[in-house]
């Protein structure tokens, strides 16, 4: 595997390793994104996935290795939320929501803006961003639910209100965790195609299981992790074939 | 809350329209009675003891003490209720609020003490001090206490937050360090060379801006001015939940990492509201001082904090107005039971606390709604019948023209 030059790269981790209480949890692991990339990355559970997720945003700092942002970036001296006003929006495995607002409340948390305390405290939302609300609501399907708790909402329509929550902070790489998990489907096929339709604009990074749904999805490239790093990279057809991924994954 | 169709206008209209909100029916229930609390009790205050309507210038205190109390209650509430910190310190804030406003009313007395030194409270004169220490310094002046009530809690506030939430300390750890700090301050204050009267406090207090503390006109005065504190920390305090920021801290309650990963720096926010929240207590503390005469550091006590937090558990955190209602009916249980069965109180608070927290998790207002969703279900249940039984009638004869 070839090292690209960083300036070509949204998202470039080099040689990370993140280790707890000894166990090595990624192992001089190495990923380079490229803007508008559609990525799908595989793995058996404990490869490192989650971890993965959150060296990038901020929640692990790597005890080793680089992790650049936009070529020039340095991820691993942001916390959280600037990592997220930076650019780069999580969706989590679990919908996580905020369950005691309604949903028009959800996104209108999300939309990019200003973070600070005392512009929230006087903020109003403007035509233009009530406008942006309204198209997301139409994007995800739930324009009817805009006033229901988001607590109340079907699980699918969980999923789908964060992906609208991580749309509307209109990031440029999008890490999003098993987002299918839990769907119709119906729903299903609607995620891949809007995940598909992000490309492109977006950086787009996807951890799934479902394989299904990584192959109607991953027209490029997709990455095995296992045991912390990567076994394999590649269009979809050349991973299935691979004798490694066949025996770890696969093949089971 | 309809957020998307509200008309553009000022700023200041959009603060107020937030503050009053026109859905906040609780809100307006209690600034309603409220404000016919305020009006009446000094108005039935002047009248002769001997009318039956006389009410005594000991209840207008008391009743005044329970609004200070209120007070405190609400800036938990904001604090606990809506950003998900249970602060068990928040007596603290109270107290030292209490102690500003103290040490301006012994500056006050002067020569009146016992030992007459124009310039050194009693206490001082006792322990052979020879001059004011320097903290006193500037008490004399009342603008600059009152600045003291609201910038000592508030820096305290800001300290122990900036420490606790950059290092992320959350939860029960939370609580249990807001619980060491007050305990802390009630030792230290507890001590004679503190400079702030050891555990007899400050006392004695003689008059206010040169009213007389014993006057009943300056007992209702301070009622009504701290009637007026509460329903400003109430209109304060339903902007704050009602605006953006509002929204940012229940979500700080219920999804605190979900609010990183949206790009919210979570500390900064926690700790806008911890600061308010304290600089309110400390207002609620100052005005208590003048009305029951005396502020010691038992009031630091850890048992206070926590008598705070019941008080906000069992009126229904959450929704600012049950936590002043939490307060007013335990404290009025207390000042009852204290005196009909001084015994049984503390089990009864802490049976209270049990009850509330494994049946009541929303308080006396959460009952209040339940009831009141009761009584509409089977309201608009039984209007569904009727609405039922006329669709069958009108089916019936239906039914004879069309086969189907």
């Amino acid at each position: 595997m070839h090292t690209p030059n960083r300036q070509d790269t949204i998202l470039y981790l080099n040689g990370v390793s993140v280790s707890f209480d000894g166990f090595k949890a990624l192992n001089n692991l190495s990923l380079y994104i490229e803007p508008g990339e559609l990525r799908a990355i595989i793995g058996p559970n404990g490869a490192g996935k989650s971890t993965m997720m959150d060296v990038i945003t901020g929640k692990t700092r790597p005890d080793e290795g680089e992790v650049f942002f936009a070529d020039h970036t340095d991820l691993t001296k942001y916390d959280e939320a600037e990592i997220a006003n930076l650019g780069i929006g999580r969706k989590f495995q679990k919908p996580s929501c905020i369950e005691s607002l309604t949903v028009y409340e959800n996104l209108e948390l999300s939309l990019s803006g200003t973070r600070t305390v005392f512009h929230a405290l006087l903020h109003r939302l403007s035509p233009k961003q009530q406008e942006r609300i309204d198209e997301l609501l139409e994007i995800i399907g739930l324009t009817i639910e805009r006033q229901t708790t988001a607590g109340l909402l079907s699980h699918g329509q969980k999923q789908w209100l964060e992906i609208g929550m991580l749309l509307a902070q209109d990031p440029q790489v999008l890490l999003i965790d098993e987002p299918v998990a839990g769907m119709t489907p119906q729903e299903v096929e609607r995620t891949s195609t809007l995940l598909t339709s992000l490309a492109g604009k977006h950086s787009v990074i996807v951890v799934e299981h479902d394989m299904a749904f990584v192959r109607s999805i991953a027209q490029s490239k997709v990455t095995v992790l296992h045991q912390g790093s990567v076994l394999a990279e590649g269009s979809m057809d050349k991973i299935q074939s691979d004798p490694k991924v066949i025996e770890v994954y696969l093949g089971e | 809350m309809t957020t998307n169709d509200r008309p553009v206008t000022g700023p200041i209209a959009h603060i107020l329209s937030l503050a009053f909100d026109k859905n906040d029916v609780g809100g307006r229930r209690f600034l309603l009675i409220l404000a016919v609390v305020t009006v009446a009790v000094p108005l039935l205050n002047m009248l002769p003891e001997t009318s039956p309507f006389y009410v005594s210038t000991y209840t207008l205190t008391l009743m005044g003490k329970y609004l200070c109390y209120a007070i405190l209650a609400l800036s938990v509430d904001l604090i606990w209720g809506y950003c998900g910190i249970m602060s068990l310190g928040h007596g603290a804030f109270f107290t030292l609020g209490g102690y500003a406003m103290g040490m301006y009313l012994m500056r006050q007395i002067g020569e009146r003490g016992v030992y007459g030194d124009p310039i050194l409270p009693d206490f001082m004169v006792f322990l052979d001090w020879s001059e004011l220490p320097w903290y006193w310094l500037g008490f004399d002046s009342f603008s600059f206490a009152m600045l003291m009530v609201l910038v000592v809690p508030g820096l305290l506030a800001f300290i122990f937050g900036w420490l606790a939430f950059r290092s992320r300390v959350t939860g029960v750890y939370l609580s249990i360090i807001t619980q060491a700090m007050t305990y802390a301050l009630m030792l230290a204050f507890f001590r004679n060379d503190m400079g702030f009267g050891g555990n007899n406090g400050l006392t004695d207090f003689k008059d206010i801006l040169g009213f007389s503390l014993q006057a009943d006109s300056t007992r209702a005065i301070l009622f009504v001015i701290t009637a007026l504190a509460l329903a400003l920390a109430y209109l304060l305090s339903r902007f704050i939940v009602n605006s953006k920021l509002g929204r940012v801290i229940v979500s700080v309650r219920d999804a605190e990492s979900r609010t990183r990963f949206i790009g919210y720096k979570v500390e900064h926010y926690k700790l806008f509201v911890f600061v308010l929240s304290a600089v309110i207590a400390g207002i609620a503390g100052a005005l208590y001082v003048p009305q029951v005469g005396i502020i010691n550091p038992g009031e630091f006590s850890p048992i206070n904090s926590i008598e705070i937090i019941i008080w906000v558990a069992i009126g229904g955190r959450g929704t600012l107005y049950g936590a002043i209602l939490g307060a007013i009916l335990v404290n009025y249980a207390k000042t009852y039971f204290t005196g009909a069965l001084p015994e049984v109180w503390l089990f009864m608070l802490g049976g209270l606390f049990v009850v509330t927290t494994l049946y009541l998790p929303k308080g006396v207002i959460g009952i209040a709604n339940q009831v009141k969703d009761r009584y509409r279900e089977q309201a608009s249940k039984k209007q569904d019948q009727q609405m039922d039984s006329i669709k069958t009638e009108n089916a019936d004869t239906l039914s004879v023209e069309d086969p189907n």
